[in-house]
Parts: structure tokens; C-alpha cells; sequence
């Protein structure tokens, strides 16, 4: 079928796995493209905010270069600058080419794409369609690839999930196993390269605001049988989320920058209807700790706080949720200003924010560690390569907005014609036919045998949900060695609890106990990466934040971490950052003296009827926000950040 | 979603049961006969579908203190932005990630939830079902445009701002099949269904897709094709994306007669 025999197979098809999916057939090879979900149902459907590139057609001099140092200021001089400069100047081809794909992306009155202005940056840099961006992109690709299955190079095995690597005496890659999720059926599919695309881990912190499907459960796998895991210690936390009994879905600051409070019961216990509970029992946590930024704080303060004040049980109602309150705010005027981003909370939530408090607590968001790739996005296993959310290497110790997407569509691009140039070089020998692959599949057959075998106590999904709270409340926002190490030990409980789990279904016919069995005992591995590269890490720096080492340390800790199995713990080790291209300077956002720091990402509500908002825009950057106002050039003395943004609201309004 | 600046009190559920009771039609196998289970579920504030059967998934007993099978059916982003989730609720197909149990019991009253799977498609498991045939729709009608390759070849055509959003209205389809579900004309994939057509109405618009809008006809004029239509106008009601499905049909029937009297012209 391909034209010179070579198979790729890449797993997932989410905006990287389509990326490379759609670069390797159009180079006339063939790919066996498998997902866990029919691939236009991936998680970067969820992307809502937009795409960045210095396509500079706003005239404002923005430049591939700022992008490249917006990126790594951002990343707290974390990433390896080389990949980070090759991606911006990729950026601007990249959004043409889904111009081209005909996404159907805002324009100007010329005709041209617009551009709007994001988090962490001074420049019109993010590409959007609508408050949907993400899912446009995802669906040209699709599209495209869809286009390639019809001329037989692109096989989809769409409902299969990867559960290991084929491996051969010399660690090299030559295919994988994965589990037909209707049958249970097993296949061995061999390879000549392959490429993981399989996005984040949020899973593991039991709810985030990523899909169902981000349980990091592949990568997991490949880690442990012997792929580098970098990083695993930098997690995205978005401040305002929307807690659901089932996910988290992310909530616009654009509430705060309207005037939203945010508070809990000065008296914990207190389980009163909010409407009832007078001013003086009230405690605005942020306007008492913070009185010149009050709510407005940047985020990651407000993540801190908010975060903090829960932990010690002062949340509404003892849970994990704080007030964020617009009810003394005239209803008509939120509806104006807010009405879209208001409707997302009353679908999920089924109350009305103008009449009732909202209630809303940090979420996990992004990973910003992944699996250890070269600038060739290729690990440290030969014949595998990695792409997307699931490879460590553009975003350092924290993610701009809007940088992800672009991310994924770059290391796709890249990995593409890197695994096309190592399969055609690879000695294939007799790796199809020496039983390697019936060997892997049937300990991979063994494995799920035994947990159909088990008959024990635990349950597997409680398991999970005590895996999540731990995480989430020692693992995220503000960590301290102790808790770092009890959960860790808490983790190697749950792992040897795991090994006592039924899966409580009998027929097996399309179950889902075995399959999130497979990814819990893999959650919990990757789990422990996450929290030992946490531990060691003494220091803060973009996301990692622990009080008792509240400073950037360039000198012990300028490196990646990198995690690799072993059947004990993680071991990790420590390897140089390239910083050739920019030197590292401090983030230094104590002289930003600005009144506010306040996003303003209600830009979506400009684009008219067909634009509405869709839950959770994720528009700022999580780190340092004062930064940007300390550094934007654009702001008049004397005038705010929020000022500014209102002002270009106003503009995009008309 | 509705229009953001009518202002509407929601109407709450003001003596909220102990209990709820989710009825869910059962099937162990593609193939095999349907049968209904009913599970009782404490009730909590800011439940939806997706959380209770998560709920009885951990422990899956019915009502009636039976130990069964846990039940099965899709989930992802939790959004209603994938579409996967859809099933029939209290006789309503949408999806079930945004459908909340207040609202369900404020709306249609009792304590009592049906759960069931889409009819139109083949029903895996329980309430999972294979919309494999929507994807095969696309690409009966070429749902994309003709690249010439992905290499760097500038921007692409200049285009309004309206005819941007109006491509960006039917952008949104999720693939999810309520359309399908509630169209009257449409049972054992004898019709290709206003999802597809509105695919192909979304790439004819396109200046670059308009090229070879006679092939995305050619895969709507077919005996599966668009003149099973039969106008009932139930698939626009159920579309959660509010996709213009109607209008896409009126406007493809159009653009099919004009291709045919060309077609003529140029014999
Ligand atoms: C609410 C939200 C809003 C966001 N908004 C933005 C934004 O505005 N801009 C931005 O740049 N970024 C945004 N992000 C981040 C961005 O959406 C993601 O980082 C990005 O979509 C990840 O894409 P991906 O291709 O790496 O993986 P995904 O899209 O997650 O796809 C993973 C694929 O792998 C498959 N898969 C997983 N495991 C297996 C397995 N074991 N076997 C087989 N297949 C498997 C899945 O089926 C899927 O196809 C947002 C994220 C969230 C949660
Ligand atoms: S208009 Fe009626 S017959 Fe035509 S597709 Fe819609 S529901 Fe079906
Ligand atoms: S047109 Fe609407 S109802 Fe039909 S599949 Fe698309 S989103 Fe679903
Ligand atoms: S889970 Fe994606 S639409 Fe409901």
C-alpha cells in the first residue's frame, strides 16, 4: 500500500497526532492511527481561546523573536531555548496553513484573520474562531486526515487504547500493543517508528478541567518500560474553575475583572444561604490579605489563596470552593458585560450568577512535563518519538494561553518527518517475524487475565478518587516536602491496594473496568514522578511553588528533571537547560506597581451571535502577571491594566 | 445557547427529593435483547447524568438490591463540546454531560430518570452506541478542502467577517447524531442526513472548498442522498450547536438544481 513500505504508527489523534498523522501519509507513507476516542472527540476539542503566532498584521512590530521570549520569560527560562525559537517562527505557517484548511477563523474588515490580544503578551498574537478555537483546528485536521483514510494511507483504529511498546533485545521500538475497547481484543501492530501523541495526564488529580481521556496512561506505560519522563513536577493550576461533582470547568477571570468578590463564611461551619449571610460574616480572604489589589490579584496569588483557604477547611461548606460573588453587581449590567460566560455557569451549575454566588475553586489544568524528547522530538528510545501535550519541551515551568495549541501542531510537524527519516534508516532485520510482538502481546494478555482474575476488597474507582484528593491537595498549588512525602507514600499504598482490586464487572463484552484498571495502575506510577520530581525540587519556579523555598534557584536547579523507572521509585537525575539564545533573567514582579493585574478575556463576546462563549476561555498566563503590566509599554502612566483592556473591549464592541 | 441579554429567573427545583431513581435501559451485547435496571442515588445539589452513573458505576447495585454489572456508556470532555456523551434522556436525546438531574426533575417532574440509548444507531452496550457511519458520511460527501499540500503557501483567501461567522455556525457540529436521532426520515442508514449535508454546505462556502463543490454534490445526489428530506424540521430542534441544518438543506437543494441545469448546459 505505501508507496516505499514504510508504517508509521501514531498514537492519538488529537491536534499533534493529526499533525503527524497528515505529514507522514502526505509523504506517501503509512500510518495506523490509533485513539482511544473516534479521533475528532479528542481533548483539544476543548481549547477555546485561540492559537498564537507573530503573524504581526496588526503593524505593532511583533516579531517570531518576541514570541520566542514571550514563551520562555513565561516558562521561567525552563525550556530549552532552540525547539521554543524553531516553534515561533513555524507559528505564523502554521495558522496560514488552517487558514488555508478553510478553520473558519475571525477576520477584519479587509477580510484578513484577526488577531487578538492574550495572556502574557503585549501583541494581537492569538489566532481564534470564535470561543472555539480549538475545536476548529482539531476538525480541519481531521478533515484532512479523513481525506487521506479515503485514499487508503491512513488506517484509524478509532475505540483501540495503547496499553505497551514492542520492544526488542536492544530497546528499540518496533510496534505496540493496544486493546480493541469493544472485545477486549489484543493486536500487536508493527512499526517501523512510533509516535505518541496522547496528550495530558489530568486524571491523575482525579477531576481537572481536561476530558476524561487525559489519563497520561500511555506515556505512563512507556516510561516504564524505560522512556525518559521530564519535568512531571510542572502542572498548570487555573484560579477560577467551576467544581462539578464530575470535572472541573474552567471560569473566565473576566468575572473579576467585572467586579466579582471573592469570599467564604468568616465562620466555617456556617451553612447559611449565602444571601443571608451578613457583610460582617463574611470573610473577603483577598481584599483583607491583598487591600491595594484586592481581588484583583494575578492569578497565581489568587490560585495560592484560594487554594490555601480550603486546605485549611475554611472553604464554603468545608469543600474545596469559594464564593466568587457578581450579585451586588446590577443584573442587567452583567448580562451585558458578562452574558455568555454567565450561561456556561448556568448550564453546568443550574444557577443563576446574577442572583446567586458562584462557586469556584482552582483546577488542574495543563502539564508542561511529558516524555523526554530531542529538538527532533525524538525520547530516548530509538524508533519512538513523542508530540504534543505528552512531550516536555516547549513550555518550561509554566505555559503561556494559546501556546499549547501551536505547540502540539509543531512538534507533529517535527516528529513527522524525524520518524520518517529514522524508519527509513532502521535496520528492520527480522523484528516482524521474530516473535517479539506475540511475545509483548501476550504479557500484555497476562496482565489483563489477572486483573479479571482478582477477587479483592478495593475498589478500583474509590482507589482513583483518593489518588485525585491527594494530588490534588498536596501535589498542585503549594507544596511542602512533608506532604510531598506522605503522599508519596500514600501513592505506594494505593499501588499495593491496587493489586487487591475487582473490577466488579462480569461481563467483559465493551467493559470499561478493565481498561481504567490498566490506566489507574499507570496513573499511579506516573503519580509518583510527578511528586518525587516535586519533593527535590527545592525551589519555586513557574507553577512549582513551595513556601518554604519561595526563590528561583538558577544555580541548583537551571535543569530538567528527568524521571526514569525502576521497579523501586522513580529515579531522577538532572540534566542542563540549553539557554544560549536568552539569557535568564529574574521574573521580577514586586516593582509592577500597577493597581491591577486583571485579564480580560471577555474579547470573545466582540465576535457577535455566531461567537458565544463556551466554558472555560483560558486566556492569561499562569505565572506572574504583574510583569506584564510592569513591562507594558502599551499602558499610560497612571492607568491600569484593567483600564486598558476595557478600553479595548469598548473598541471590539463596536 | 440563548441570547445573552433576555433575562430569564431560573425556575428551581424548591422541595428537592431524598432519592432519585435513574431507570436505564440495559443490553449486555450488540445484538442481544434490551432490559431495564433502575438504581437509586441520594440526591445531592449539581448532579448531572454523567455524575450519577459515575456514581453507580463505583458500586453498581439496583434498587431493588440486586448486584449487577456496572453500566457502560461514552464520556470525554464534559463540555458538550465532543459530542460523545449523547444519549435519550426522559425520552429527549442530548447530551448527557450538560444535562442536570434539578433540571430534569423541575422539567419533567416525579423522581424518576430514563436513561437510553440513541434507537438509530447499533447499540454496543448499554447506553453506547457506534456512530461510526457519521464519520463514513463525510467522506461520501469530500467533508474537506483539496490541499495541495501542507507546505508553507502564504494565507488563505480573503474572506468577510459574515461569512466567516456564518461558516463558523456550521463549524460546530460535534458529530454527536441528535439530528439523526429525531429525524423522522432517517432509520437504518437509508439517508445520509442533515449532519452531512451541513458538512458539505460548510466546505462549498469556502472560496478554496467551492472549487469542487460538484463532488460533495455528486455524494448528496445518491439514492441515500438529500431527497430524503423530508422537511419535518425536528433535526434543527434537537441540534445543541444550533446548527442551521434547514437552511443548509434549502441552500444545497438550490445549489444542486443549479448544478443540474449547468450540468445540462454543458452537455
Ligand atoms: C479547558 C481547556 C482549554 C484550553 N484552551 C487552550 C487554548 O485556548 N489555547 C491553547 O493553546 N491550549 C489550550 N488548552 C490546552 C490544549 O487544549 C491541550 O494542551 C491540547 O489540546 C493537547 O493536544 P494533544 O494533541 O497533545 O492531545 P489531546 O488532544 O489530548 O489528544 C490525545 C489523543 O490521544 C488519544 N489517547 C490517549 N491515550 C491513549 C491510549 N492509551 N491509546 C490510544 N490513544 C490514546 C486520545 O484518544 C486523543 O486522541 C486548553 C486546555 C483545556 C483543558
Ligand atoms: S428537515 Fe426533517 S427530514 Fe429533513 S433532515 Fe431534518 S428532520 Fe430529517
Ligand atoms: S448537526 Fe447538530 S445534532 Fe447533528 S450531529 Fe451536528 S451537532 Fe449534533
Ligand atoms: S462528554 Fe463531550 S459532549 Fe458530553
Amino acid at each position: 500500500m505505501a508507496s516505499n513500505g514504510l508504517k508509521i504508527a501514531i498514537v492519538g489523534g488529537g491536534l499533534a497526532g493529526l499533525a503527524a498523522a497528515l505529514k507522514v501519509a502526505e509523504a506517501g507513507h503509512e500510518v495506523d492511527l490509533i485513539s482511544v476516542v473516534p479521533v475528532k472527540r479528542s481533548h483539544s476539542v476543548c481549547a477555546q481561546g485561540g492559537i498564537n503566532g507573530a503573524v504581526n498584521t496588526k503593524g505593532e512590530g511583533d516579531s517570531p523573536w518576541k514570541h520566542f521570549d514571550d514563551t520562555v520569560y513565561g516558562g521561567d527560562f525552563l525550556a530549552n531555548q532552540p525547539p521554543v525559537q524553531k516553534m515561533c517562527e513555524m507559528a505564523p505557517q502554521i495558522i496560514y496553513l488552517f487558514d488555508r484548511m478553510g478553520v473558519p477563523f475571525s477576520r477584519t474588515r479587509e477580510g484578513l484573520l484577526d488577531f487578538r490580544r492574550f495572556g502574557g503578551t503585549l501583541h494581537h498574537r492569538t489566532a481564534f474562531a470564535g470561543a472555539s478555537t480549538g475545536q476548529q483546528l482539531l476538525y480541519a485536521l481531521d478533515e484532512q486526515v479523513r481525506r487521506f483514510e479515503t485514499e487508503g494511507k491512513v488506517n484509524k483504529y478509532e475505540g483501540w487504547e495503547m496499553l505497551s511498546l514492542v520492544l526488542d533485545d536492544h530497546q528499540v521500538c518496533r510496534g505496540l500493543v493496544a486493546m480493541n475497547l469493544q472485545t477486549l481484543e489484543l493486536k500487536a501492530f508493527y512499526a517501523d517508528a512510533v509516535i505518541m501523541a496522547t496528550g495530558g495526564p489530568g486524571m491523575i488529580f482525579g477531576k481537572s478541567t481536561n476530558s476524561m481521556t487525559c489519563t497520561g496512561s500511555a506515556v505512563s506505560a512507556a516510561y516504564q518500560q524505560g522512556a525518559k519522563y521530564a519535568n512531571g513536577e510542572f502542572i498548570q493550576v487555573h484560579p477560577t474553575s467551576i467544581p462539578g461533582e464530575d470535572k472541573l470547568r474552567l471560569m473566565s477571570e473576566s468575572a473579576r475583572g467585572e467586579g466579582g468578590r471573592v469570599w467564604v463564611p468568616r465562620n466555617p461551619g456556617d451553612n447559611r444561604n449565602p444571601k443571608d449571610i451578613p457583610e460582617t460574616e463574611r470573610r473577603y480572604f483577598l481584599e483583607e490579605k491583598y487591600p491595594a489589589y484586592g481581588n484583583l490579584v494575578p492569578r497565581d496569588i489568587a490560585t495560592r489563596e484560594i487554594f490555601q483557604v480550603c486546605l485549611e477547611g475554611s472553604g464554603v461548606g468545608g469543600e474545596n470552593q469559594v464564593y466568587l460573588d457578581l450579585t451586588h453587581i446590577d443584573a442587567g449590567t452583567l448580562t451585558r458585560k458578562l452574558g455568555a460566560i454567565l450561561e456556561i455557569y448556568e448550564m453546568f451549575v443550574g444557577d443563576d450568577p446574577r442572583h446567586v454566588p458562584m462557586r469556584i475553586f482552582p483546577g488542574v489544568h495543563y502539564s508542561m512535563g511529558g516524555l523526554w524528547v530531542d529538538f527532533e522530538q525524538r525520547t530516548n528510545i530509538p524508533g519512538l518519538f513523542a508530540a504534543g501535550e505528552c512531550d516536555y519541551s516547549i513550555h518550561g515551568a509554566n505555559r503561556l494561553g494559546a501556546n499549547s495549541l501551536v505547540s502540539c501542531v509543531y512538534g507533529g510537524f517535527v516528529a513527522a518527518p524525524s520518524a520518517i527519516e529514522y524508519a527509513k534508516n532502521v535496520e528492520r532485520k527480522n523484528t516482524e517475524t521474530n516473535g517479539i510482538h506475540a511475545a509483548e502481546l501476550r504479557r500484555q494478555q497476562e496482565i489483563n487475565s489477572q486483573i479479571i482474575k482478582n477477587e479483592g476488597s478495593e475498589n478500583q474507582y474509590k482507589i482513583h478518587d483518593e489518588m485525585g484528593k491527594w494530588m490534588t491537595d498536596n501535589v498542585t498549588v503549594v507544596r511542602y516536602n512533608d506532604r510531598l512525602k506522605a503522599t508519596d507514600e500514600k501513592l505506594v499504598e494505593l499501588q499495593d491496594r491496587f493489586k487487591r482490586i475487582s473490577i466488579n464487572d462480569s461481563n467483559l463484552w465493551a467493559t470499561q473496568a478493565l481498561p481504567h484498571a490498566r490506566q489507574l495502575w499507570n496513573m499511579l506510577q506516573l503519580a509518583r514522578v510527578i511528586t518525587l520530581g516535586a519533593l527535590n525540587r527545592d525551589e519555586s519556579r513557574g507553577a512549582h511553588y513551595k513556601p518554604d523555598f519561595p526563590d528561583r534557584n538558577d544555580e541548583d536547579f537551571l535543569k530538567t528533571t528527568i524521571a526514569e523507572w525502576s521497579a523501586e521509585a522513580p529515579v531522577l537525575s538532572y540534566e542542563a537547560v540549553e539557554v544560549g539564545l536568552i539569557e535568564p533573567r529574574k521574573r521580577d514582579y514586586t516593582k509592577g506597581k500597577a493597581k491591577a493585574a486583571v485579564t480580560n478575556d471577555s474579547t470573545a463576546e466582540k465576535g457577535g451571535a455566531a461567537q458565544i462563549q463556551q466554558p472555560g476561555s483560558e486566556l492569561k498566563p499562569q505565572g506572574r502577571e504583574e510583569t506584564w503590566v510592569k513591562e507594558g509599554r502599551k499602558i499610560q502612566e497612571g492607568e491600569s491594566f484593567k483600564e486598558l483592556n476595557d478600553k479595548e473591549r469598548e473598541r471590539g464592541e463596536q | 445557547m440563548s441570547n445573552s441579554n433576555e433575562f430569564k429567573e431560573k425556575k428551581r427545583l424548591t422541595n428537592p427529593p431524598q432519592t432519585v431513581d435513574i431507570k436505564i435501559q440495559r443490553r449486555d451485547k450488540l445484538g442481544e435483547n434490551a432490559y431495564w435496571e433502575t438504581f437509586t442515588i441520594p440526591y445531592r445539589r449539581n448532579l448531572n447524568v454523567i455524575s450519577v452513573l459515575m456514581d453507580i458505576r463505583k458500586t453498581p447495585v439496583t434498587k431493588e438490591g440486586k448486584q449487577t454489572t456496572p453500566p457502560v456508556w461514552d464520556m470525554s470532555c464534559l463540555e458538550q463540546v465532543c459530542g460523545i456523551c449523547t444519549m435519550v434522556i426522559n425520552g429527549r436525546v442530548r447530551q448527557s454531560c450538560s444535562a442536570l438531574i434539578d433540571d430534569l426533575l423541575v422539567s419533567d417532574g416525579g423522581n424518576t430518570i430514563t436513561l437510553e440509548p440513541m434507537s438509530k444507531f447499533p447499540n454496543v452496550r448499554d447506553l453506547k452506541v457506534d456512530r461510526t457511519r457519521m464519520f463514513e458520511h463525510l467522506k461520501q460527501v469530500n467533508a474537506w478542502i483539496e490541499l495541495d499540500g501542507t507546505h508553507d503557501l502564504g494565507p488563505g483567501p480573503t474572506m468577510s467577517q459574515e461569512t466567516a461567522q456564518e461558516r463558523y455556525a456550521y463549524s460546530r457540529c460535534m458529530t454527536c447524531g441528535c439530528c439523526l436521532e429525531a429525524c423522522p426520515q432517517y432509520h437504518d442508514d437509508n439517508y445520509i442526513g442533515p449532519q452531512a449535508i451541513a458538512q458539505a454546505r460548510y466546505q462549498n462556502m469556502h472560496p478554496t472548498g467551492k472549487i469542487t463543490i460538484d463532488e460533495r454534490l455528486e455524494g448528496l445526489t445518491q439514492e441515500d442522498g438529500i431527497t430524503n428530506c423530508g422537511n419535518a424540521q425536528n433535526c434543527i430542534q434537537v441540534c445543541p450547536m444550533g446548527i442551521p441544518l434547514t437552511r443548509a438543506i434549502y441552500e444545497t437543494n438550490r445549489d444542486i438544481t443549479v448544478n443540474a441545469l449547468f450540468g445540462w448546459l454543458r452537455k
